[in-house]
């Protein structure tokens, strides 16, 4: 049976994983998972991963979630080009060193930027007070020096001359904020060049179905009021 | 000039590449990075890590931080047993689902009891009871989530055997432990894979990693501490403030 992935293209980790398996060949199954409907709570979804959260993988019996797991699975499990998850150790451990600095730093920031800005309003109908948002922004503006100066510094890629796991996580990472409106780039020239020989890489077609969804989410209908009481609690505490 | 390891004890994360390490017999230089004396913050540490933070690895001229990225460098340079870092398909992934998992549900949580009962008081600054109790329920439901999802099949957290997500988990939990929760009361499952964990790893190395936390409370209560200086201190307000 073809591997399964269960993803919403709204999620960043959704995105990477997508751009991946695409890029890679990888023959999958999409089963998408509408978060904004609370697919993610149903019980059905629920058999795949008990945690109700997206990205998650199938293949066969075997079921995962955590979206580095399931990276890290596709590229040994398909053998893809060594770029994306070097052999060599010390090029690795910087892939490593991304993956695991991401997920409460740049990841954190960049969901609050999207959430504060856009998906508060727009979709759940809450106001963000504004030094809440000008508080999450500057936050974000931290991040990304810090993926600037510690990761990328002069080189084409965050970890060498090559595109790698720690590229496609980071790129799906920024584009909640671009997809909000916020300039991300401003004052971040490094980044902008980066973010275009990553989209170049990856393939202009292949960039744009993955971002459809983010690209549109400040078009996102309101919320369904029932929804809205089921969700909250989980979005609250996501954005923590 | 060898494998050098940058840690405070007080740490979590430096706890599990500290017993790592000893456990396999790694050779290392230990770098003692004392958190409270604020050397994080020297001119000289910051040349080494601009994030200021612990543990830090220094391989010859290769730097590397991120605790989980150190437990993978050094399981595979030093080729340690198998277990530690399956080489297996799903024993691997299901290490590194954990690992993100933790990232969402362990850290950050299990470490602010040492803000709330000892860092902050040092700094004069009482976090407040209704934090200190959102804390402990957080602390507990986690708990609850993590016997629900990786007690299932297995002795250990992704299997039958020790691996560093074992590692990671056991060190978070014993911070709190080390400030007086009984987090193990009541959880036979939990109680019988920490002492799994222990009985595996020596009495001597859990006895030597933990020194430190578990005296901390009792050095406090003496006003053996170091008093953080001013720069310091409002990292330590910076922390304090994310609380929730």
């Amino acid at each position: 049976m073809v591997l399964e992935l269960y993803l919403d293209l709204l999620s960043q980790p959704c995105r990477a994983i997508y751009i991946f398996a695409k890029k890679n060949g990888i023959p999958f199954q999409m089963h998408t998972v509408d978060l904004r409907k609370g697919e993610h709570l149903s019980d059905a979804f629920a058999q795949v991963n008990p945690v109700k959260k997206v990205p998650a993988m199938k293949d066969n019996d075997f079921t995962l979630s955590e979206s580095v797991a399931i990276l890290l699975y596709l590229t040994h499990k398909y053998k893809v080009p060594d770029h994306w998850y070097p052999q060599d150790l010390q090029a690795r451990a910087r892939v490593d060193e991304y993956l695991a600095w991401q997920h409460t730093t740049l990841r954190r920031s960049c969901l609050r930027a999207l959430w504060h800005k856009v998906m508060f309003p727009v979709f759940l109908g809450e106001q963000v007070p504004s030094e809440t948002l000008a508080a999450t922004l500057a936050e974000l503006d931290v991040n990304l020096r810090v993926l600037e100066d510690k990761f990328l510094q002069d080189k084409a890629f965050l970890v060498g001359p090559h595109i790698s796991l720690a590229d496609l996580v980071a790129i799906t990472e920024v584009m909640h904020p671009i997809g909000g409106g916020c300039p991300v780039f401003e004052g971040h020239p490094k980044l902008a060049a980066w973010y275009h020989r990553v989209e170049t890489v990856v393939g202009k077609e292949l960039f744009r179905e993955a971002n459809e969804v983010i690209l549109k989410v400040k078009d996102s209908a309101p919320v369904n009021l029932i929804i809205k009481q089921k969700v909250m609690p989980r979005v609250l505490a996501m954005i923590q | 000039m060898g494998l050098k390891l940058y840690l405070d004890l007080l740490s979590q994360p430096c706890r599990a590449v500290y017993i790592f390490a000893k456990k396999n017999g790694i050779p290392f230089q230990l770098h003692t990075v004392d958190l409270l004396k604020g050397q994080h913050v020297s001119e000289q540490f910051l040349q080494l890590n601009c994030q200021r933070k612990v543990p830090v690895l220094k391989d010859g001229n290769f730097v590397l931080t991120e605790s989980s990225a150190i437990l993978i460098y050094l399981s595979s340079k030093y080729q340690v047993a198998d277990h530690w870092y399956p080489a297996d398909l799903q024993a691997r992934a299901r290490v590194h689902e954990y690992l993100g998992w933790h990232t969402d549900n362990i850290r950050g949580i299990f470490g602010v009891p040492l803000w709330t009962k000892v860092l902050g008081p040092l700094i004069g600054t009482q976090i407040p009871e209704e934090k200190v109790e959102r804390n402990r329920k957080n602390m507990f439901e986690s708990l609850q989530r993590l016997e629900e999802k990786f007690f299932g099949d297995g002795t250990f957290l992704t299997g039958y055997q020790v691996t560093v997500a074992d590692l990671m988990c056991l060190e978070e939990l014993m911070q709190p432990v080390a400030l007086g929760y009984n987090l193990f009361e009541g959880r036979p499952q939990l109680t019988a894979w920490r002492a799994r964990v222990e009985a595996f790893l020596g009495a001597n190395l859990c006895q030597q990693a933990h020194g430190r936390i578990l005296s901390i409370q009792e050095q406090a209560a003496k006003n053996a501490l170091p008093v953080p200086y001013p720069e310091v201190q409002s990292r330590m307000m910076l922390r304090i403030a994310r609380i929730p």
